[in-house]
């Protein structure tokens, strides 16, 4: 492997002693030919003692689901789900009608209902965070009453949402908000509480203001900690939409799932449900890039 | 010389979960300006307590402190601390720690340059200005506590207080920041209180040593006055039996006066 990695060097950097590739083994003289023998990348290494195992994994799973399907009648197999998978994809923005829609528009109203409600719930729940983290009273004020709502469970709170809002898609919207509102205030709460005494007294030495605490040590001091906050409750909220979805209906992900139980169309459902997991995916993903590249700037 | 610190039968109780703890009990000290005292003891006598009280971090439960004649309410840039374990912010660049400190004495009095070219000075004092622009993360131990160092330097304090600053460094490295400090006082005539638990540092840069008894209601011990001439070359004075007389005084107190409960 590290061979044909030394050969694509060689032909990146067609100008340097091209001769030498001919006339001499590629690790013999290093220096001299100005060839280094390059060891194949760490990525690459980890990457495929990684990525194996974990084809494998999804070969076994997918493996397990064929047999499955061919003992019952009703679950379709990989080959079926893929086939319709093909056609749901080819026309993702097809418009039916209110209650027929492509599977893109599905995902984006899925997605903007998530991103209204978690957005405010950020707005909301990390300033809230902050200032229940800092001030004591107000933290030992606020900890009974989230103790209390935190369990709730999401769909809970969908009644109280037609009821204020008298309209399904706020409604939703507001599910999202107060489910993933939690995770934020909590994490960012701990995280101010938890900074080192260390940072408090230096500013305590220096005797800043109050704003200079904020953006030169609350803020960077507590920034992980709000990330994986933001983290765990995109995770929620993306959880909570497709379960909110399927009571309030119009186009999303859930209502989808819900139609096509009632159109009998098992293929349709077992999409949706990749399409709700890889998107899950993918978002966690992206927060923990996000949270990578801050902590190691 | 005039009083320039001054601790009037200080008490400190800690309120613990397992209940009161009586860290220092009756401490008398009195340290003029422009003076160099350390501060020696077993580990967990009490000497953080000491200096964190000077400092205004802590407040005493019993007795008076003062500084300059007032009495100390809280902390302050006057009043410039290198902790134990450097306290630098992590996600500021060695500048951008010191100038921290600068901005918030020289900010309402000088222009922008003025304050960046405090910052390099006091950089380039410990020998730094190489690694302004890198972060605490990116750099050794001996490097972090000299930037804590130029920090505490850089705002100019009338007492500087420092905390077994050299504590967590090798021998070579602690013996050039040793040397580094003892010409920057000489430099500054600044007021020096130092914890430490390194005696002959405490001989080599102190005018007097503080010793404390050990805890609980750990108090002062013993002061030693050490009248080494100025300046002091390390190397001459390891011949010499003043010296030797001195450091042996400050070994008796701690290990058989007052030796370590541990070791007793
Ligand atoms: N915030 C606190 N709450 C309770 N006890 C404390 C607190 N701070 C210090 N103590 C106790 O007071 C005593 C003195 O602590 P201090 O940190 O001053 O010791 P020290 O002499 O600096 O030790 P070391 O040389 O190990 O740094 C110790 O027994 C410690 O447990
Ligand atoms: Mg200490």
């Amino acid at each position: 492997m590290s061979n044909v990695v030394a050969l694509k060097k060689i032909e990146a950097e067609p100008g340097q002693a091209q001769p030498a590739r001919i006339s001499r083994p590629v690790a013999a003289q290093p220096e001299e030919t100005g060839y280094r023998r390059t060891v194949a990348p760490e990525w690459l290494v980890t990457g495929l003692q990684r990525g194996i195992p974990m084809l494998v994994g999804v070969a076994l799973f997918i493996a397990a689901w064929a047999i499955l399907a061919q003992q019952s009648q009703s679950l379709p197999g990989p080959l079926k789900t893929w086939e319709s998978a093909k056609q749901v994809f080819a026309q993702p923005f097809y418009v039916n009608g209110p209650n027929d829609q492509g599977i893109g528009w599905n995902i984006l109203n899925s997605l903007q209902r998530v991103g209204i409600g978690f957005g405010l719930a950020a707005l909301v729940g990390i300033p809230l965070g902050f200032v229940l983290g800092r001030f004591r009273i107000l933290g030992d004020m606020a900890a009974p009453v989230i103790s209390i709502l935190r369990p709730v469970s999401p769909l809970a709170w969908l009644p109280i949402g037609l009821l204020v809002f008298k309209a399904a898609n706020p409604a939703a919207i507001w599910v999202i908000f107060i489910s993933s509102i939690w995770p934020m205030v909590l994490n960012t709460a701990a995280g101010v509480q938890r900074i080192p005494q260390d940072y408090l007294n230096v500013a305590r030495v220096l005797n800043l203001s109050e704003w200079k605490v904020f953006t030169k040590i609350l803020f960077p001091a507590v920034l992980p900690h709000v990330l994986t906050g933001v983290r765990l409750a995109i995770g929620v909220a993306w959880l909570v939409i497709v379960a909110a979805e399927m009571l309030t209906g119009g186009v999303g992900l859930g209502f989808w799932v819900w139609d096509e139980w009632n159109n009998l169309n098992v293929e349709h459902i077992i999409i949706a449900i990749f399409v709700v997991g890889i998107i899950g995916l993918a978002l966690e993903q992206s927060l923990l890039l996000i949270a990578r590249r801050i902590r190691t700037e | 010389m005039e009083k320039y610190v001054q601790m009037e039968g200080v008490g400190m109780v800690f309120n613990s979960r397992r209940g009161a703890f009586v860290a220092l009990k009756d401490v008398n000290l009195t340290i003029r300006k422009g003076e160099f005292v350390s501060v020696i003891g077993h580990s967990g006598c009490g000497k953080s307590t000491v200096l964190n009280l000077i400092a205004g971090l802590l407040m005493p439960t019993e007795g008076v402190m003062l500084c300059a004649g007032r009495e100390i309410a809280g902390p302050g840039p006057e009043r410039a601390v290198v902790f134990q374990n450097h306290s630098l912010l992590p996600w500021l660049t060695c500048s951008e720690n010191v100038h921290l400190a600068v901005e918030r004495v020289f900010g309402g009095k000088e222009s922008k340059a003025q304050l960046a070219e405090r910052t390099r000075a006091a950089l380039a004092l410990v020998g730094l200005t190489h690694a302004e622009l890198k972060y605490p993360a990116e750099i050794s131990g001996g490097m972090k506590q000299r930037v804590g160092i130029a920090r505490a330097l850089a705002m100019e304090p009338k007492v500087l207080l420092l905390d077994e600053p050299f504590g967590a460094l090798d021998a070579l490295t602690r013996a050039n920041l040793q040397d580094e400090l003892m010409k920057i006082v000489a430099a500054t005539g600044s007021t020096v209180v130092m914890v430490t638990h390194d005696v002959d540092e405490a001989v080599l840069l102190s005018d007097r040593i503080v010793m404390m008894t050990n805890g609980p209601a750990a108090t002062v011990g013993d002061i030693l006055e050490v009248d080494l001439p100025r300046p002091r070359e390390r190397l001459a004075l390891a011949e010499d039996p003043h010296y030797n007389h001195l450091r042996s005084e400050v070994l008796k107190f701690l290990y058989e006066r007052h030796a370590h409960p541990l070791a007793a």
